[in-house]
């Protein structure tokens, strides 16, 4: 019997949000401006400009570095890797080699079965982007290729894993909790698009290693490594063996396909940047502050806020959403719990807003309905999606305040006489219901519930209407 | 207040590749106002194409000046145009260019040395009375030395790079030519000092006035530097020049560069490693002629490269890419660097005892046009130029005398950011022999 043992390392490019690129003053902020119009002689790679380093990028990395317990050698330097493509206008990308900014940490993420186990981080090191090619097609079918250099010298940190994740889930968990470890440090948005680039190498064990290039999205990552253990595992079942290749990832068709071409083998032919001296940055460590981690604030919140671990988890996974929570909680910590993290994401998501698009304000006002019993839980859901509907982003006050719309569709919460007789006309006009009742079927309460829930449009507790139904069938039996 | 400088000297020695007959330049009450300067065609001049001898650079014009450009317009100098070079700086002769070989102003017969020859031979032939060069082996001593003028490599970083267009930037530095030890000085003035965009360059401004007083100068004589190959009657020229100057009051002394032996090949692996990855950019994309862009980008490159780089470029930069290759990389490029340190270190223990290391600038005068055909003897000849390079220490080559009517070039070294030292010993000679 062959041991199965999936093995999975990764290389994850991720845009650090300087103002300025690595090497030059260009701004990074060209989101939705014309192409080639954030560059200048350095960025372009005209001959004779050379490279400033950033401040900022290095002190970002630091940080990145610290907060994944990486070592900073005393001595770190860029190297140039050389490889010719149209969208690299130098002919080589700085970057670094043998000595790189930082070496040697851990991540811990849990592992299929819950359990926690620490992933060895190899390595960081601090490199630029590449312009980008936009592919067109003419007219008379020949297609054509134009080249922005907007994001050339943009900051990237490369961040390597060992060979310690052992399957596709687990590889998720950990590029989750990276991203969110890098949003809570302030260098990274993930938001933009290519901030993050992922490469993947997997085997088998006992057999060859395959890298797979190209995935840009989470999701990528776990498609491309399932499709590659399925194709692997169907080589082996063959009894064929496993080329040790790269092979590229279509997104789109969620499978990986061979580079083939021996040409495309790049031989880097490293060596070290002559224009840029080595760095001299290992003193800097101590004086970087972190914020509070992931780790650290789902511990504080199931502490300060006595909620559970998996509300706490999925509350910190996300600075954003995290800051939106502390914001509200003060109401009711936990029914504040309950709405962000099990209602309003959900909301969010199927709407394809994001938290910031939320004024916190609003769902304070929501939680205070909720823990007042002004409204059942079924209405406070009501008045969420009409307010969600009608949110416009950016403008706050597009956002209707709950108790408005409480008000205006007359939601607040039925008690008492106010639907006794809604239940009396119910059980008046469902004889049959009330028979089975009778006959010992106690199914057929739900459904004389549901019709007065029906009725009542959800304004009535679930729990009160259920007593309120069994005494008046008693009493009706009577 | 912005004048004309009207730039109408005959260009007999094909120095300049593009020449402004009417130049401007600004009243800046600098030290070099109304000063005629001819820069090397690899130093980027804002407006005016700037080629370093490269068909692959045709119809580049830079938008921007190197910093020593930019200096040079501060100090009131009136750029006369680009001078003639081996192509990206790779040659000793000026004859690599895609422009034709500069010839020698003292003899139409033989080469004005290189690869600032174009430099080298408007100041020789008095076109100007200063020029701008770079020195990455010896580009701009050589000249200096074949055509009968002074020329400065200064100490690494002495001199922003910035806007140099690169051939080997861990060896390369700006530096002036000119007539006489002062005008070099007064050049070096200007250009020298700190650069924010050459983050290798030092906060070493050079504000000197050369002195002839040289009582007690220690003056070192490497025996390895009038071993074989050296002219017998260049080395008897510069043993005459190293006289003069114990006239002067310095004492001298014998050493030995053992890490010599090893200096060329340590130079010429990390010369071309470094250009094979600088050219690269070369591609067509951005600038130089344009492309065929019907054709898949792979091919295009190949050939586009292929057809507009000159042959010992070519030839460097394959040189460059297999010292640099996997496998290959420990055997050529990381034991070139071992090389290199050992010749930094050399100089640093001769410069615990001596001022100055002395010897001939080229181990020949000027070579005739054609002579060197065969890229290694025309390597060879760098062979007491590049160890300055190799350790990034200041020198400089002053006529002292002739052999078969050509001039000899005196070579003077001096310690890390001691260029002021070796332009007074310079001056000392000048002064002795004046």
């Amino acid at each position: 019997m062959t041991d199965k043992t999936v093995i999975i390392g990764l290389e994850i490019h991720c845009q650090l949000n300087t103002k300025t690129k690595l090497f030059c003053g260009c701004s990074t902020d060209f989101q939705g401006d014309e192409p080639n119009t954030h560059v200048c002689p350095i960025c372009l790679g005209l001959p004779g400009a050379m490279p400033r380093l950033n401040k900022q990028a290095v002190l970002y990395a630091l940080k990145v570095a610290k907060a994944l317990k990486l070592t900073v050698p005393e001595v770190s330097e860029f190297s140039r890797k050389n490889y010719f493509y149209p969208d690299l206008p130098k002919g080589y990308q700085i970057s670094q080699y043998d000595k790189p900014i930082a070496e040697k940490g851990i991540m811990e993420v849990d592992d299929d079965e819950g359990h926690p186990k620490n992933i060895r981080i190899t390595r960081i090191h601090l490199e630029e982007d590449p312009g980008r090619l936009i592919h067109k097609t003419s007219r008379d079918r020949a297609g054509y290729s134009l080249v922005d250099y907007n994001r050339s010298s943009i900051p990237l940190i490369e961040i390597v894993t060992e060979p310690d994740l052992r399957s596709p889930k687990e590889a998720r968990r950990f590029l989750n909790k990276l991203r969110s470890t890098l949003e809570y440090l302030e260098v990274f948005d993930g938001e933009r698009e290519g901030s993050i680039r992922v490469d993947a190498n997997i085997s088998i064990k006992g057999h060859n290693r395959v890298e797979c290039k190209n995935i840009s999205s989470y999701k990528g990552v776990e498609k491309a490594l399932n499709f590659e253990i399925t194709r692997q595992r169907n080589l082996i079942r063959k009894g064929q063996r496993i080329e040790q290749e790269t092979r590229h990832f279509l997104e789109g068709r969620g499978i990986t396909t061979s580079s083939r071409s021996k040409e495309n083998e790049n031989d880097y032919r490293y060596f070290p940047e002559p224009d840029l001296r080595p760095l001299r940055v290992s003193g800097w460590v101590d004086d970087i502050v972190l914020p509070e981690l992931p780790d650290a604030r789902r511990e504080r919140f199931m502490t300060q806020y006595g909620i559970s671990e998996n509300h706490a988890r999925t509350l910190t996974g996300d600075l954003k959403v995290a800051n939106f929570y502390e914001s509200v909680a003060d109401a009711d910590p936990a029914i504040a719990a309950i709405w962000v993290a099990d209602i309003l994401l959900g909301e969010i998501n199927y709407r394809s807003m994001r938290i910031d698009d939320v004024p916190t304000m609003n769902i304070a006002d929501l939680i205070a309905l909720i823990r007042d019993d002004t409204i059942t839980d079924k209405s406070g859901v009501e008045v969420l999606r009409v307010m969600l509907d009608h949110c416009m982003g950016e403008n706050e006050e597009s956002c209707e305040m709950p108790a408005d719309i409480v008000t205006r569709l007359g939601l607040t919460k039925a008690a008492g006489d106010d639907f006794t007789a809604v239940i009396n006309e119910v059980i008046a006009a469902n004889p049959n219901a009330v028979a089975d009742y009778r006959a010992g079927k106690k199914g057929a309460v739900n459904f004389l519930v549901g019709q007065v829930m029906k009725a009542t449009r959800g304004r009535a507790d679930p729990k009160e209407l259920n007593s309120a139904m069994d005494a008046a069938l008693k009493e009706a039996e009577d | 207040m912005v004048k004309e400088y009207f730039f109408e000297e005959a260009d007999r020695t094909n120095a300049f590749i593009t020449r402004l007959d009417l130049a401007m330049y600004e009243e800046t009450g600098g030290p070099l106002e109304g000063k005629g300067i001819a820069v090397k065609d690899n130093i980027s001049t804002a407006g005016i194409p700037t080629t370093c001898a490269s068909r692959i650079l045709a119809g580049y014009v830079p938008p921007f000046d190197a910093h020593v450009i930019t200096h040079l317009r501060e100090a009131g100098a009136a750029i006369v145009g680009k001078t003639n070079m081996d192509e990206f700086g790779m040659g000793t002769t000026t004859e690599n260019s895609a422009f034709g070989p500069t010839t020698n102003p003292h003899d139409a017969s033989r080469v004005p040395g290189g690869s600032s020859g174009g430099s080298a031979a408007a100041v020789g032939d008095g076109m100007v009375d200063m020029a701008l060069g770079s020195d990455t082996g010896g580009s701009i001593r050589c000249p200096a030395a074949f055509c009968g003028i002074v020329g400065l490599k200064p100490t690494f970083g002495r001199v922003s790079r910035y806007g140099l267009i690169a051939y080997s930037n861990s060896l390369e530095q700006i530096g002036p030519l000119g007539r006489t030890v002062t005008d070099v000085n007064t050049l070096m003035s200007a250009i020298a000092g700190p650069d924010p965009r050459d983050t290798t360059a030092y906060d070493r401004p050079y504000t000197h006035t050369p002195s002839g007083n040289i009582a007690g100068m220690k003056i070192a004589i490497p025996d390895e530097f009038f071993g074989e190959g050296v002219d017998p009657a260049v080395a008897e020229s510069v043993r005459n020049a190293i006289g003069k100057l114990e006239d002067a009051g310095a004492e001298t002394m014998t050493c030995s560069i053992p890490s010599m032996a090893y200096a060329l090949a340590a130079y010429y692996v990390t010369c071309t490693s470094e250009a094979s990855s600088n050219l690269s950019r070369f591609d067509g994309v951005r600038f130089g002629p344009s492309v065929e862009t019907k054709r898949s980008w792979h091919d295009e490159f190949r050939d586009h490269r292929g057809t507009l780089f000159g042959k010992e470029v070519q030839r460097r930069i394959l040189l460059g890419t297999f010292a640099l290759s996997a496998g290959y990389y420990g055997k050529y490029y990381a034991k070139a660097q071992v090389a290199r340190e050992n010749v930094r270190k050399d100089f640093l223990r001769i410069f615990k005892d001596a001022d100055i290391i002395a010897g001939p600038t080229m181990p020949q005068i000027a070579f005739k046009l054609g002579e060197k055909s065969d890229p290694l003897s025309m390597y060879l000849a760098d062979i007491l130029t590049v160890p300055a390079n190799l350790a990034g220490v200041p020198a400089i080559s002053v006529p002292c005398g002739m052999v078969e009517k050509m001039p000899v070039g005196l070579q003077l070294i001096g310690r890390h950011f001691e260029d002021e030292r070796v332009v007074d010993a310079a001056f000392a000679y000048e002064m002795e022999v004046a």
